[in-house]
């Protein structure tokens, strides 16, 4: 039973990690599909999880502060938009810029509101996402196997948890079941098609970027307000990598994407308790080797080791029209 | 006349792009209640007033210049290293290993050969596998660059936790190198030992790294490799074409991309440390990319944005100490010189366009974005 009790938790750490990659990667998704490579996922998610973290702490609500970090998330969003789009520069060279510009400016902003070395003071009560209880949680919890799972895994988590599930049915309707989607996908694809059609190439990738950014507003307000109580400096720690790591080893794919990142959100679960790894694997696993795995496995992807990576055909090149 | 001079693309374009994000950095300041005229003053003061100042100055130069040859060499070739920041974490383990095998080093120059050596080998080998994966797999360098960033940071932990840490040690640090190791730094230098009075960080390595800018120089316009590195990087097929290999342009692109990122390590590790810490290369890696972009991969170019961004982190650690503005602010001007010069760099040349030519022509624009 013990080692049973070990797995739940680790499951329950594997659902909250998961998320905010799951977020990340969704944002990452739209964008990529459109066409547009986004390597600034990591610094819209960090800038979320600032804004969100400080405007619930001085509104006392946890949906203000949801609401600062999908704006605070646009706001790059939107810069990236302009400068890959409008201006067709580097994507991946702007992506790189808007992750250092949100390193900084998050420290300086916060540094400025609160002067706590960076921090947001802890929040507690309605500034947070609470803990949801499914109904029947505790009623079914004396059931064998099956109960401590329901009450313990599946329930009693933070509500942008299940909205981020949900987000992956949603993604997978909006990209395969829509007209928008067929159109967003063929950006990605086949820019000049889509463009003959009569559908603005531009619009069509802004439309994208900004999805992008809402979605990477999620992902930092989701770090701040309901997995931690607050924002720390560099509190993403390059989980917008991991994403973009998910993305890929998910081929862009949106129910891919759930798995990948269930998968990479146990890997820093077990990260968490090696003691659990040592003992079912008999041998110390250091913690670090537990880290790396995330990455390891992206490049064996992107090697082609385990199936082939091919990402959209237009990704990373700006549409010029013909004139 | 439909293209901006070559004096005007080659000068005027990086001053503009530097101009508009000094003045963004500007309005950040004021937006969190600072006076960037203050500001610009104890940066001045702190990292270009006095000997000890120019010591750490030179010392983040010295750092800057390698990592921004690195981004160089790759750019040249049309390939995004962005994992220079664990070349130079493996780097740094190269010069551990190599300085930690001998018990005592006879002099200097016989650990710094080896050093240099170490360093070089252990970055090349870190950039080789990205390298091979993209010039066999087509796996994207990018991507695969980034992740070997983590792969190092990991690597680095391990070493220093399990494997390196001398017995009884708490921190995650290598032993202290032995003797003879030690690198003259400018004070010991005679003739600059009247200027540098005091012990500063920046040492003989600088010279090293001057010599290598000339080097990249000399590889890049004045042999047939560096022309061979070019032509890929203007266009593929053609390179092809003309007979070029492009799995060995890669991967010799790449393999002297990360020496160079990993040689940075004899400037703070061996130089500064003196034994291996964790995360010791400090973003140098990534500020190279700045410095490459600023510098328009040349390097000569390199040499003077390595200074700039010298300035900038000495001055903002200056900042830190003596005011209320966090250190952090220059991550924030590194980000925006970047999205500047790199990103926003067709938006410049129209405004320049636009000022040269009254109206732009729309050739300007086309022909700007083609560059990009």
């Amino acid at each position: 039973m013990g080692f049973y009790a070990d797995l739940l938790q680790i499951l329950d750490s594997t659902l909250r990690l998961s998320t905010p990659l799951l977020f990340a990667c969704l944002a990452g998704l739209f964008s990529e599909r459109a066409g547009i490579f986004d390597i600034g996922l990591e610094g819209k998610m960090l800038i979320a999880a600032m804004a969100s973290g400080a405007v619930a702490a001085l509104t006392g609500t946890v949906w203000m502060g949801l609401g600062a970090g999908i704006l605070a998330s646009l706001c790059l969003a939107s810069i990236h938009g302009v400068a890959s789009i409008t201006f067709r520069g580097n994507q991946l060279i702007s992506g790189v810029a808007l992750n250092f510009l949100a390193s900084g400016i998050t420290v300086l902003v916060a540094q400025r509101l609160f002067g706590q070395g960076g921090r947001t003071p802890p929040l507690s009560g309605d500034a947070r996402f609470g803990e949801i209880v499914l109904p029947l949680a505790d009623t079914l919890r004396p059931v064998p196997v099956i109960g401590p799972l329901y009450a313990d895994v599946i329930s009693g988590h933070a509500l942008l948890v299940y909205v981020a599930l949900l987000c992956v049915p949603l993604t997978w309707w909006v990209l395969f079941g829509t007209r928008f989607g067929l159109r967003l996908r063929a950006v990605g694809e086949n820019p000049a098609a889509v463009d003959t059609a009569g559908v603005s190439v531009i619009r069509m990738r802004y439309t994208a970027v900004m999805i992008t950014g809402i979605l990477c507003g999620f992902a930092g307000a989701y770090m701040a307000t309901a997995l931690q109580a607050g924002f720390g400096k560099e509190m993403t720690a390059g989980r917008g990598y991991i994403a973009l790591a998910a993305l890929i080893f998910a081929k862009w794919r949106p129910w891919a994407a759930l798995s990948a990142c269930l998968l990479f959100g146990f890997f820093q679960a077990l990260a968490l308790r090696p003691d659990v790894v040592e003992k079912v694997l008999t041998v110390k696993v250091p913690v670090p080797a537990l880290d790396a795995l995330p990455y390891v496995l992206t490049v064996l992807v992107l090697a082609g080791f385990v199936g082939k990576a091919i990402p959209p055909r237009a990704g990373g090149e700006a549409y010029v029209k013909e004139r | 006349m439909t293209k901006l001079p070559n004096w005007a693309d080659i000068v005027l374009v990086p001053l503009v792009s530097l101009l508009f994000a000094a003045i963004i950095s500007a309005l950040v300041l004021l937006a969190i209640g600072q006076d960037p005229v203050a500001a610009l003053n104890v940066m001045v003061t702190g990292a270009l007033g006095s000997p000890y100042g120019w010591g750490y100055t030179l010392y983040y130069t010295t750092s800057f210049i390698f990592t921004g040859l690195a981004v160089t060499v790759s750019f040249n070739a049309k390939l995004f290293n962005i994992g220079g920041e664990g070349q130079a974490q493996m780097g740094g383990l190269g010069v551990a290993l190599v300085l930690l095998s001998l018990p005592v080093w006879p002099h200097w120059t016989v650990a710094l050969v080896a050093a240099a050596l170490g360093a070089a080998a252990f970055g090349a080998a870190w950039a080789a596998i990205p390298a091979y994966l993209q010039a066999k797999r087509g796996s994207h360098i990018v991507i695969t660059t980034i992740m070997f960033n983590y792969i190092a940071a990991a690597v680095i932990v391990y070493m220093l936790v399990d494997v390196l840490r001398p017995p009884g040690q708490m921190d995650p640090a290598t032993a202290r190198f032995p003797e003879g190791a030690k690198l003259p730094t400018l004070h010991d230098v005679p003739g600059l030992n009247l200027i540098f009075t005091r012990e500063v960080p920046a040492n003989v390595t600088l010279f090293i790294a001057l010599a290598a800018a000339f080097l990249v120089w000399v590889l890049l316009w004045r042999t047939r490799l560096g022309y061979q590195i070019r032509a890929f990087g203007q266009s593929e097929p053609a390179a092809r074409y003309a007979g070029i290999d492009p799995v060995k342009t890669i991967m010799i692109t790449m393999l002297i991309s990360g020496g160079l990122a990993g040689m940075m390590a004899i400037n703070n590790v061996m130089g500064e440390s003196e034994r291996l810490v964790q995360n010791a290369a400090e973003g140098a890696g990534f500020i190279g990319i700045a410095v490459a972009l600023m510098g328009r991969n040349h390097p000569f170019g390199v040499l003077l944005a390595a200074f700039l961004f010298g300035f900038l982190y000495q001055g903002g650690a200056e900042l830190g100490l003596w005011t209320s503005i966090p250190i952090e602010m220059r991550i924030v001007v590194q980000g925006l010189v970047i999205l500047f010069t790199g990103a926003l760099d067709v938006m410049v040349r129209m405004l320049l366009a636009r000022l040269f030519f009254h109206k732009p022509p729309p050739e300007v624009a086309a022909a700007a974005s083609e560059r990009a």
